[in-house]
């Protein structure tokens, strides 16, 4: 169980390239963080850092209150996932789950203990004998677990341990994970490019981009209050629709029509881009809503709801696409005329410059 | 049952591979045979007229030779310390070279540079090192000391041009096998608490395992079959003979081709034992097979 404080902690390669830049957060006790962001913008970097696998080039980074910059990993007492599980092919799942504990020099029997406990935990006692390369992607995965839990460690680090299974499969080990880090309390960072499993699985989210840090909160507060348009387009599937806007004394001018914002216009620049969810459309009339009428392009359905997909041309160069996510019995067709409502007072504004929330 | 097809398809396949057969037949499966046919004979230019299928006499003259036998033991002595010390060094290199990041092509370069060099020359580099007045290793030692005039010195040389010669090839296999061990295993293991020393012990060499046993194999047939730098050296003086430099001797120098094909075959089994003891005992992937 442990603290992890990074203090200003920076990564930059020889070739002068910063893949991190100076992120100060704090993981407390018993929390599951989740690092995420896309590809290169410096997640597995951070998580290689905590681990000790990459050196620091400045900041400082502290387990317990101890700085452990110079630590080797293996005197961090931290355990690590990899996406490719990294089990060693030449050991036995018992081995492999052994290995850790035969390194730190523990008593046979308790090390047979151990590894016996950690198996019926994760369902993986028929597989003790196998070798790695005859288990299945989900078997590995576990055994990967298997391997972190074993040392009751300090700490796990993940470093995108679903992104190798099939989509089912991945669902279930969602929640396994979730509920294995519950019950063990154990201080978890988990690396992903999956804006869903962050969602469902941390505590706490750390949006990061280009090696900078965009926002760190809970999956609702980064849902419901984006610092940035870059945070508000990767939370959320679909993404955020996003209409670049004229400001006008009656409001914003998009391709969808204008969109009333009471005095606000005032107060924002002459250009802005306004950010709405496609939960917020509905095909029913709101009291004091708004609304635009266009052609339906695409209609998906998902059984749960419907996803309509509307394109706007304005003059021959731009065009915009909106999307609506729509109650699944919607009547909505594709080619005809929609008419879509929505609550003007609860969309986004962004600076189109700085991308930041003005809303 | 192979339908009509399938027996057309077979045939052509025995005729695509008769080429091939015919000239391995023609210039190695021919040679073996008749050398082995030599064995049988009595066979020695300088009496002509005396030649007879004599069964396996010249085994037993062979086989009862205390000659025989001190160049079988010199020859297991210059195998087995060569290919021993080769592996050690030949780990290093590779290691060093798997490493290396700056100047990587340079360092390659320069260690491959022994392997690059025909061995008769090198080996006459040597002679001259050692050759007591002109060489500069020579000079080194104290007057009056000949190192190529004395058994066990002579054996040191030769064995230390071996070594010389060959580390960069057992380097070069080894570093392939290095290349195949992931990067994302020893990233594992630290995290996992091994040490430098323990990744190379615990993940490094049983993954290695496949690659150094196909190095030993390759070191341990040619190291047993060593012949230039002895030709060189020594020309087999002071007992340094291997048993194909008294093969050599025989064949070529005796004019007794019976005796001299016999000691081939003697090589030629004593190969195909240590191949075997590789292949079967420690479970060396034969060149070209499927990996188990």
């Amino acid at each position: 169980m442990a603290e992890i404080v990074l203090d200003g902690v920076s990564k930059r390669f020889p070739d002068g390239t910063t893949a991190v830049h100076d992120i100060n957060l704090t993981i407390a006790d018993r929390e599951f963080v989740i690092l995420v962001g896309p590809s290169g913008c410096g997640k597995s970097t951070t998580l290689n850092m905590i681990a000790g696998l990459e050196e620091i080039t400045s900041g400082e980074l502290r387990i317990d209150g101890e700085r452990v910059n110079e630590r080797a990993p293996r005197d961090r007492d931290i355990a690590m996932v990899f996406q490719s599980y990294a089990l060693y092919p030449h050991m036995t799942v018992r081995e492999n789950m052994a290995f850790p504990l035969t390194l730190a020099k523990m008593p046979k029997p308790e090390i047979a203990a151990k590894v016996h406990h950690t198996a019926d935990l994760l369902d993986l006692t028929p597989l003790l004998d196998r070798k790695p390369a005859n288990l299945s992607g989900g078997q590995r995965q576990r055994v990967a677990m298997g391997r972190a839990i074993v040392r009751d460690p300090k700490a796990f680090l993940m470093d995108e341990p679903l992104s190798n299974l099939d989509a089912k499969l991945r669902v279930q080990m969602r929640t396994s994970i979730s509920r294995l880090q519950k019950r063990l309390g154990t201080t978890t960072v988990y690396v992903t490019h999956d804006q869903t499993e962050a969602m469902t699985l941390g505590d706490r989210i750390v949006i990061m981009q280009s090696g900078v840090v965009q926002q760190v909160g809970t999956p609702q507060d980064l849902y419901d209050h984006p610092a940035n348009q870059f945070v508000a387009g990767f939370i959320g599937s679909p993404s955020m629709n996003f209409l670049p806007a004229e400001v006008h004394p009656d409001g914003l001018h998009t391709i969808i029509g204008t969109i009333p914002c009471g005095s606000r216009p005032r107060l924002l620049p002459r250009e802005v881009i306004v950010g709405i969810r496609p939960e917020l459309f509905q095909d029913t009339r709101i009291r004091h809503g708004a609304s635009f009428t266009g052609t339906v392009d695409i209609v998906e359905s998902m059984g749960a709801e419907k996803l309509a997909y509307f394109t706007f041309e304005s003059g021959a160069t731009f065009t915009g696409e909106v999307v609506a996510r729509l109650d699944p019995k919607s009547p909505v067709r594709e080619g005809e005329l929609a008419t879509i409502w929505y609550d003007p007072a609860a969309l986004h504004i962004f600076d189109p410059t700085s991308g930041a929330n003005l809303t | 049952m192979i339908g009509e097809g399938g027996r057309g398809e077979r045939r052509l396949a025995l005729w695509l591979c008769a080429p091939a057969t015919i000239v391995m037949i023609a210039v190695t499966g021919w040679p073996i045979l008749y050398s082995f046919l030599l064995s049988l004979r009595r066979a020695d230019l300088r009496f002509p007229e005396d030649q007879e299928w004599i069964g396996l006499a010249n085994y037993a003259t062979v086989l009862g030779n205390a000659y025989w036998w001190t160049a079988f033991g010199v020859t297991l002595l210059i195998t087995v310390v060569s290919v021993v010390i080769e592996l050690v060094l030949g780990m290093l290199v590779a290691v060093a070279m798997y490493r290396t990041v700056v100047g990587r092509g340079l360092v390659r370069t320069v260690v491959l540079i022994p392997y690059g060099i025909v061995t008769v020359a090198a080996a006459y580099g040597w002679k001259y090192a050692w050759t007591p007045g002109t060489g500069w290793l020579a000079n080194l030692l104290p007057e009056g000391t000949a190192p190529l005039t004395q058994q066990g010195p002579s054996i040191a040389i030769i064995i230390l041009a071996e070594v010389w010669k060959t580390t960069p090839f057992m380097a070069l296999l080894l570093m392939t096998g290095l290349a195949l061990v992931p990067e994302e295993l020893l990233r594992a293991a630290s995290m996992d608490g091994a040490n430098r020393w323990q990744r190379f012990t615990k993940i490094v060499l049983p993954l290695m395992k496949p690659a150094i046993l196909v190095a030993l194999l390759f070191r341990t047939l040619d190291a047993f079959r060593i012949f230039d730098n002895i030709y060189v050296l020594t020309n087999g003086a002071q007992n340094t003979s291997s048993v194909s430099i008294i093969a050599y001797h025989n064949l070529i120098g005796g004019l007794n081709l019976g005796i001299g094909s016999t000691m081939s075959v003697l090589i030629l089994i004593s190969v195909a034992i240590i191949a075997f003891v590789f292949i079967r005992v420690f479970g060396a992937a034969a060149p070209g097979s499927e990996p188990r």
